[in-house]
């Protein structure tokens, strides 16, 4: 499964792609891709908001679902849509 | 302090209406982001996992009250409340939002603070030693000269597109505390024969993948000649470094590749051309600039170190913090007190907007209003009375801000690693955290001493970990986070790189190889040698056993 992640444009933040090709800013609002068409159809949305000035970088990353929650696989990516693992303003624990 | 003229007000002003019509542009889509990129990254403007974030030069690591309390309303007004110290005496603010940059630069050159040059391929901030004009063994402030070079390399337009980024560092002791010897270009004084003060010109140090001790280009070098002779080596890398390969660009690349023989040949053939031009230094200008870091007018005080001996010896915890971050100053009847910006639950170098404006208080309070940065991630106080000593580590102590570990194991260097960065392969503050978490006995710290351990989250070295006691580096092994040691490295006046200890260890396994690393320390060393000194006679091989048990027998990654 794969959802398509970016930044976006005016406060940076990391946002998903959602069906209507809004831009979400929980993992849990995007839409996660099962077919090719529809990574074709989301990701020619995604060229054209960087084009709209609306995000930056956006690119498909894998996720699993685990206990009904969406996780990326890859740890850059997790921690892109969890935040870091120490922040000094809410000392959250470690994984 | 240094204090902007007219000119740096204005020059600085309009940097940031300029920054301010370029993010509109972006944001009207009338330039790309390819486009926009290196305009940002000139203004110290990053992207990076979360948000963009914004790195504030602090020229040389000194800063004021007044520049500090800034730094907690930056924090306030447009992050999330903390910013982080890095090893070039910088601070990061990692959630900022671009539309609201403009307006953060605004309010940074109200008290004379830019971001201009703190990335991209120019000059870099200029580094230097965190006790500047306070330390005993000094021989002039080379604060003097790092506003020199500042001056001199602040949009300039020859240099301003160099093969890649360019950081200068400059130390007046010979105790080397700001690693000068891992830069592309390190400047040491010392006293010739005639008791004047000379620079001994290094070049070509720097880490990263391809790390380098830096190779002496001039033993000595006039003060008049500084720009000249700087402007030699900038012109000779300007043209001779390789812009095909990112990874081959620094000047340590070309130095090495060429010898620093064939360099030398370069940079004199070019210095003579120029070193009796427009870039001579008149005497004038270095006691103009000289006069802005001119001493505070101290008080005559006697040395009380023997009346603060009897309160040490009745009160344990002080006497700790006095051993470990306390140091002499030049001045009878002062010290130098470091703040570390370590401890267990820390992030290495943040310091949250209460905190900021709590030391920026005790400076006023206790030291004249000063504040310094160190590479190594802590604050200084500069100048505090040694009657006040007591009572400034009573308050620290409330703030949490008097862990006494200055130089120690828990002391770590951490680069922001993968929790933040764009460009990390693994985490480096949990990592941190554990070591802080493992080692809490302060005693036993204290009786290990001297160990620095510094942290990189991936090959660019920004945690120092090439030049750490011991180094520990960060690695994606098939999507799992490893980190390799290395053991022996140095950044002080005797520059050394660390060497591999063996493969890589999964993050749980780190503090109990460190710990291993620290028992064979303790039982091989002898009377008080430092850990470097012991690693440097026996070797690395018997912490190789101890680690691995026999050599490299778990081969983990």
């Amino acid at each position: 499964m794969q959802m398509i992640i970016a930044s976006r444009l005016d406060d940076g933040r990391v946002v998903f792609i959602d069906a209507a090709a809004a831009w979400a800013d929980s993992i849990e609002d995007g839409v996660v891709l099962e077919s090719q068409a529809e990574i074709d159809r989301l990701m020619g949305e995604a060229t054209q908001a960087v084009e709209d000035c609306v995000i930056v970088e956006p690119y498909l990353i894998e996720v699993v679902v685990e206990n009904g929650a969406r996780r990326p696989v890859e740890a850059r990516e997790a921690i892109r849509a969890f935040g870091p693992s120490a922040r000094t303003d809410q000392l959250i624990g470690r994984e | 302090m240094y204090r902007y003229d007219e000119f740096d007000q204005t020059l600085v002003a309009e940097r940031v209406e300029q920054f301010r019509r370029q993010v509109q542009r972006r944001l009207t889509g009338e330039i790309s982001e390819d486009q926009f990129k290196p305009l940002r990254l000139m203004n110290g403007l990053y992207m990076q996992l979360h948000a963009y974030m914004l790195r504030v030069n602090v020229p040389y690591g000194s800063l004021s009250s007044e520049q500090m309390h800034k730094f907690a309303h930056i924090a306030r007004t447009y992050d999330k409340g903390f910013g982080h110290f890095t090893t070039r005496q910088n601070i990061q603010y990692n959630w900022v939002k671009l539309e609201d940059t403009p307006d953060l630069l605004r309010e940074l050159a109200d008290v004379e603070v830019t971001a201009i040059q703190s990335s991209g391929n120019c000059v870099r901030n200029i580094t230097s030693d965190q006790y500047a004009g306070r330390a005993r063994d000094e021989i002039e402030d080379p604060r003097i000269y790092c506003e020199l070079l500042r001056q001199y390399t602040v949009l300039h337009p020859e240099f301003s597109y160099l093969p890649r980024k360019f950081k200068i560092a400059v130390t007046g002791a010979p105790k080397d505390r700001a690693a000068v010897a891992v830069h592309d270009i390190g400047l040491r004084m010392h006293l010739n024969d005639a008791g004047q003060m000379r620079f001994e010109v290094l070049v070509g140090g720097g880490q990263g993948r391809t790390p380098f001790i830096a190779h002496t280009i001039r033993e000595s070098l006039e003060p008049e000649h500084l720009l000249s002779y700087v402007e030699a080596i900038l012109r000779v890398y300007n043209i001779h470094g390789r812009r095909d390969n990112i990874n081959k660009a620094r000047i340590k690349i070309i130095v090495n590749q060429m010898g620093i023989e064939r360099y030398r040949e370069l940079v004199d053939e070019e210095w003579e051309r120029i070193k009796d031009g427009s870039l001579k230094v008149p005497q004038e200008e270095i006691d103009r600039i000289n006069a802005y870091f001119a001493s505070p007018e101290y008080e005559v005080l006697e040395d009380i170190s023997e009346e603060l001996d009897a309160v040490r010896k009745i009160d344990e915890e002080f006497d700790r913090w006095m051993k470990s971050n306390v140091v002499a100053h030049k001045v009878s009847g002062y010290s130098i007190v470091n703040i570390t910006l370590k401890a267990p639950g820390r992030v290495p170098g943040d310091i949250n907007a209460d905190d900021m404006d709590a030391v920026a208080d005790l400076a006023d309070q206790y030291s004249l209003g000063e504040i310094r940065i160190s590479h190594r991630q802590n604050l200084t106080l500069v100048d505090v009375k040694q009657q006040a000593l007591h009572s400034l580590w009573q308050e620290l102590k409330l703030l949490e801000l008097a862990t006494p570990n200055l130089g120690q194991i828990t002391d770590i260097i951490c680069c922001p690693g993968l929790d933040y960065c764009g460009l990390a392969n693994a985490r480096s503050i949990p990592v941190a955290d554990d070591i802080n978490q493992h080692f809490v006995d302060v005693d036993r710290l204290a009786l290990v001493g001297d160990l620095t351990i510094n942290i990189s989250g991936c090959m660019n070295a920004c945690g120092h970990h090439h030049v750490g006691n011991i180094g520990i580096l960060g690695v994606d092994k098939r999507g799992k986070e490893f980190f390799q040691l290395t053991l022996g490295g140095s950044s002080d006046e005797h520059a050394s790189l660390g060497d591999r200890l063996g493969p890589g260890l999964p993050q749980a396994d780190v503090p109990i190889a460190i710990e291993a690393i620290v028992d064979q320390y303790l039982q091989d060393r002898q009377e008080d040698e430092r850990f470097l000194d012991t690693y440097r006679r026996i070797g690395i091989e018997p912490f190789k056993k101890a680690v691995y048990g026999t050599p490299e027998s778990k081969d983990v990654a």
